[in-house]
Formats: C-alpha cells, structure tokens, sequence
C-alpha cells in the first residue's frame, strides 16, 4: 500500500511538472505583456514588472491594426465553418446513407486526397486565384476551404451510427432523402456538428501559410499573419505585442473550455484514433 | 456488412413506396430516388473538390515537369526539374533537416504522449486541469507560439537559460546555433503537439474493454506487467495510426521553422516545405516547386500505404 503512494505521488509530481512546463510560456506571455519595454530585459528574468502595465492592451490598437485583423480572422474563420458543416454533412449524409452507382469509389477518391500534402494543391491554386485577380483578397483564402475530405469523413463516420429504425419511420411518413437528412440527421448530430465546427474554427483561426501566400495588404491580413508581420517590422514592441498574441488565444481557449468534452467524443467517434 | 445490407434493404423499400402509391409525376419520383438527391447533396462538394483539390492536384503534376515563372512561356523540360533536386545542395540539405527534424520529434513525441495518455487515463485527482494544461498549446496559434519562444531561448534573458543556469549549465544560444536551433525547433514542436496525441491516445484507451484489466487483476497482474502486457498491445493500432500522421504532419512542418529561425542559421533549420516556400513564392520557380511537392507526396504516399498494408496484412485488435 505505501508503494503505491510513492508511486501516486512521484506520477502527480512528473505530471505537475510538465504542466507547468505547458503552462509557463503562457503566463510568460501574460507577464510580459503587462511589463514595460525596459523591464522586459532584465535579468534573471521577473514575472512582473514594478507596476502592471495594462495600459499595453489599449496600446495595442494604436500600434498595428488589431481590430482589423481580427475582424478579418473572424470573418473568414466564421464563414468557413458555416460553409464546411454544410457541405461536409450534405456528402457525409450522402456516403452514409444513399445508395447510388459509383458511391464507394467516389468516397475512396476523396478519402484519398487527404493524404495529399496542401503544398501540392497550393501552387496551382496560388496559379489559379491569380488568374482571376484574388490575390490579396479574402477570397482565396475561403473558396478553397468551402468543401472538405475531413468533415466529410468524420460526419460520415457519425451518421453511421444513427440507428435506421429513425430513418425508416421517417420515410413512412413520407420524407424525400432530403427530409431525413434535414429533419431526422442533422437534429441528431449536433454533437457531432459542434466537434467539426470546432476544429475547423481552430484551424482556419491559426492558419498562417495560406494568408502569408495570398495576402500582402495591412487591411487584409489575420490575426496570425499580422501578428507575425508586426514582429520586428519596426524595433518590436514586445510587451504590446504580447498583449496581442493574448487577445489573439482568447477566443480559442474560450472556445475550447466550452467544448472541451466534445473533443474526446469527436475523436473517438470519427474513427480518428485509427482503428 | 450489417450497415450495407440495412441500406440495400430501405432502398427496395422506398421504390415500392413510390411507385405503387400513385404519385404519377416524374418530378416527384425522381424526387425519391436516392440517386437524384445524392448529385444534388454532392454538387457544392464536387464543384469545389474539382477546382480546388484534384485539378489542382493533377495541375502540379504538370507543372513539375515544366519550367514556369508565370512571366515567360511555360517550358516543357521533362525529368529535369526531379534530376536537377537530386543534384541541388540545398535541397539535399532540406531533405536531410526534414527527416531530422522527423526522426527526433515523431517518437519523442509519441513515447512522452503515450505515458500521458495512460497516466491520464486513470481515475487521478486533478485529471482535468491536467488535461487542459496540455492541450493548452494545441489550442494556442504557432504565431503566439514562436513570440514567446524565441523569447525563451534567447541567450541573454531567455527563461530557458536562466534555468539553466542555476543547475550550473551556461547554455548556448539557441537559435543561432548551427547545432542547437533544430534541436530547439524540436522542442518547442514536441511541445505544441504534445495535446492532440495524447487526445488520440486518450480515446484509443477508452476503447480497450475494463475485462481485461479486471481478469489481470484476478491472476494478480502488477501494475506494470497490465501495461506491458495489455495497455501496450491493445493500444498498438492507435499507437501506430498516431505514429503516421505524426510522420506526415512533421514532413509538412513550416510554421514552426518559418517563425522561429526563418530557415536559419545557414540553413541548418529549413526544411522541405520552407524550401518549397521560398522557390514558389519569393523566386517564383513554379516547376521546380511542383516537383518539391511530389516528392513530398511521394514519401507522405508511403508511409500512408504501409498503414494500408499493416492494417490487411497483421489485422486488427
């Protein structure tokens, strides 16, 4: 019995330790972003400055564009996850549950190009937006995230398990394909919904190699991207852009304490973890 | 299987519906038909997975035969664009900080998250914060990842080594070194991925059935004999299937290399995609990038193919 709380105690204090280790770059963040610029420097590093400096965060919009870019990353961020929670359950509902010729080789097809690496479509793509003048605008980057091989995979995933006793009844009453779809799956997969939404919020919220591609102007650029092109660009002013990169998380980690449970479900759902 | 047969079963169903109940407008009966609704659901998807996934996809695999740089006429040049990679310093270079870069994040990553995972698993005090501690950097952008690294590896009032430091190590300048900059981009790499495998390995875990443990229990198993002997087997697909998108995220690294050392120094931390960046997008060498790209698909292609292989040829638990 003594062992085990040895052991108990020696696990808890490896895994606290690495807690704070995943932990300290952020309140590093936070700490910096309330010094003044001379305190940043010191050394051996403090946590907090002489006096909390919160007036970094009202400076912040004074420095660079914040609220710009993060009305843009909004935006687009928004209007991809509407548009993939469209599409992806409109195909996901189709692979599950329709029954027409070519359903399972068409499914292997798009299956599959989610193994291609993005760098292989950016190119032509890069090719193709400039062709028809939507470099640098907010076009680029959400027309080639409208549709995706992943949604439609994890909410096909989801819509398998919806038992077909529900489905049926609704065809006695006389629902189209679509009415099933609309009234019966997708009431039923809010779960199921609200994982994608989530991951896919994330994922266009923090993406940096597209807008670094497609965007140049001020005006047009996300939170990610301006942040980076603020870095440096005159001698950086490393506490008001900490104060940034704070308010540039916050959504996210709201978001993900709101959905917190849904990501283990999401996961296990989707077949994710491989099996 | 089950779900194929239940399918084929609503399907006669629906056509004896149709028919026989005296709906005689077409518009209607097509309006039934799975068929009809499956290429209206599909049509956004198909539009947009033409233009913007398998054109594109076929596209680059011209291109990589060309030589374009969107200013003079295109350029038929065959193999030469793969012949002249294979020849190319820096990109032999990249190749090599790639698989580097791969081979120590992948299974450092894998081993320290599968521990995680386990521990976090069990029925421990404080499991939530903990598992909100470590997904806290999944969740937080590379961006704001980079700034404050970069902080805590500089050598003059960096975090890192201050503590360094007080155990008696006067430690390097990390991301200037030629020697030390990968090894930090790994770090901070592990770090932010940390989270999402361990997520993986969580729900792997909570899918191996509690019998097993409580049938160990009665032929009085040790607690490290469970988890040798059952955790480790049982969780052996995800294992693996965590190994390969591991694998294929770390060939596509960029953020993290792009932000933290812009490739430096000397190039000792530029990698396949940064390269590929540099020659699309600041040299414009649209050919030769393309074929970059098919290289990195290439290898992404074999090591999802000896997933295929593993899961036919060793089964499954």
């Amino acid at each position: 019995m003594r062992k085990n709380i040895y052991l108990s105690i020696s696990a808890h204090l490896i895994l606290l330790a690495g807690a704070i280790t995943m932990i300290l770059p952020f309140i590093w963040t936070i700490s910096t972003s309330l010094k003044q610029l001379s305190e940043v420097f010191v050394f051996p590093p403090k946590l907090f400055g002489e006096k909390l400096q919160w007036e970094n965060y009202l400076h912040i919009s004074d420095r660079f564009p914040f609220g710009t870019y993060f009305w843009n990353s909004l935006k687009i961020s928004v209007m991809v996850v509407i548009a993939q929670l469209i599409t992806s359950s409109m195909a996901g509902f189709v692979f599950a549950r329709l029954r027409f010729k070519y359903r399972e080789p068409l499914f292997g097809l798009y299956v599959a190009t989610m193994m291609v690496p993005a760098q292989v479509m950016m190119i032509p793509n890069f090719i193709i937006m400039r062709s028809y003048n939507m470099i640098d605008t907010h076009w680029s980057l959400v027309l080639p995230a409208l549709v995706s091989a992943f949604g439609t995979f994890l909410l096909r995933q989801f819509f398998l398990t919806i038992p077909s006793s529900l489905e049926d009844a609704a065809k006695i009453d006389g629902c189209t394909p679509f009415g099933v779809y609309w009234r019966v799956f997708i009431p039923l997969s809010k779960p199921a919904m609200a994982t994608l939404g989530v991951f896919v919020f994330m994922g266009t919220w923090n993406e940096f190699l597209a807008p670094l591609v497609y965007i140049n102007s001020q005006n047009k650029m996300t939170l990610p991207l301006g942040l980076a092109s603020m870095q440096g660009m005159y001698s950086t002013d490393w506490p008001v852009l900490m104060a940034g990169t704070v308010m540039s998380i916050i959504p996210l980690i709201a978001i993900f304490f709101l959905a917190q449970d849904f990501f283990i479900k999401g996961v296990t759902l989707s077949g994710l973890k491989g099996e | 299987m089950n779900a194929e047969n239940r399918l084929a079963g609503t399907s006669v169903e629906k056509q004896q519906l149709a028919s026989p109940s005296g709906h005689t407008s077409t518009v209607r009966g097509l309006l039934r038909k799975d068929a009809t609704w499956a290429a209206l659901l599909l049509l956004p998807n198909i539009i947009g997975f033409l233009a913007f996934t398998l054109i594109p996809v076929i596209a680059s695999f011209i291109l990589s035969f060309t030589s374009w740089d969107m200013l003079s006429p295109m350029k038929w040049v065959g193999l030469q664009n793969y012949t002249d990679l294979l020849n190319d310093q820096t990109f032999i270079k990249v190749f090599w900080n790639t698989i580097y870069f791969a081979g120590v994040s992948v299974p450092a990553g894998i081993v320290i998250s599968l521990f995680l995972g386990v521990a976090l698993d069990q029925n421990i005090r404080f499991k939530k914060f903990y598992r909100a501690a470590y997904f806290l950097p999944v969740v937080s952008s590379m961006v704001a990842v980079a700034v404050v690294w970069q902080f805590i590896y500089n050598p003059e009032y960096g975090l890192l080594n201050y503590f360094l430091d007080l155990v008696g190590i006067n430690g390097p300048d990390w991301l200037t070194s030629t020697v030390w900059a990968m090894p930090a981009v790994i770090i901070t790499s592990i770090w932010k991925n940390l989270g999402f495998n361990m997520l993986i390995f969580l729900a792997g875990l909570q899918g191996i059935s509690d019998s097993y443990y409580e049938a160990a229990d009665i032929d009085g198993a040790k607690r490290h004999q469970k988890f040798m002997y059952i955790t480790i087997p049982l969780l052996s697909p995800t294992t693996f299937f965590v190994t390969v998108i591991s694998f294929i995220g770390s060939f596509q690294v960029f953020d993290t290399v792009f932000l933290m050392t812009q490739g430096g120094p000397a190039r000792s931390t530029s990698v396949m995609v940064h390269y590929l960046y540099e020659n699309a997008f600041k040299y414009f060498n649209m050919g030769y990038a393309s074929a970059m790209a098919y290289i990195l698909f290439f290898m992404v292609f074999i090591i999802t193919m000896i997933q295929f292989w593993r899961q036919k040829k060793w089964g499954l638990y």
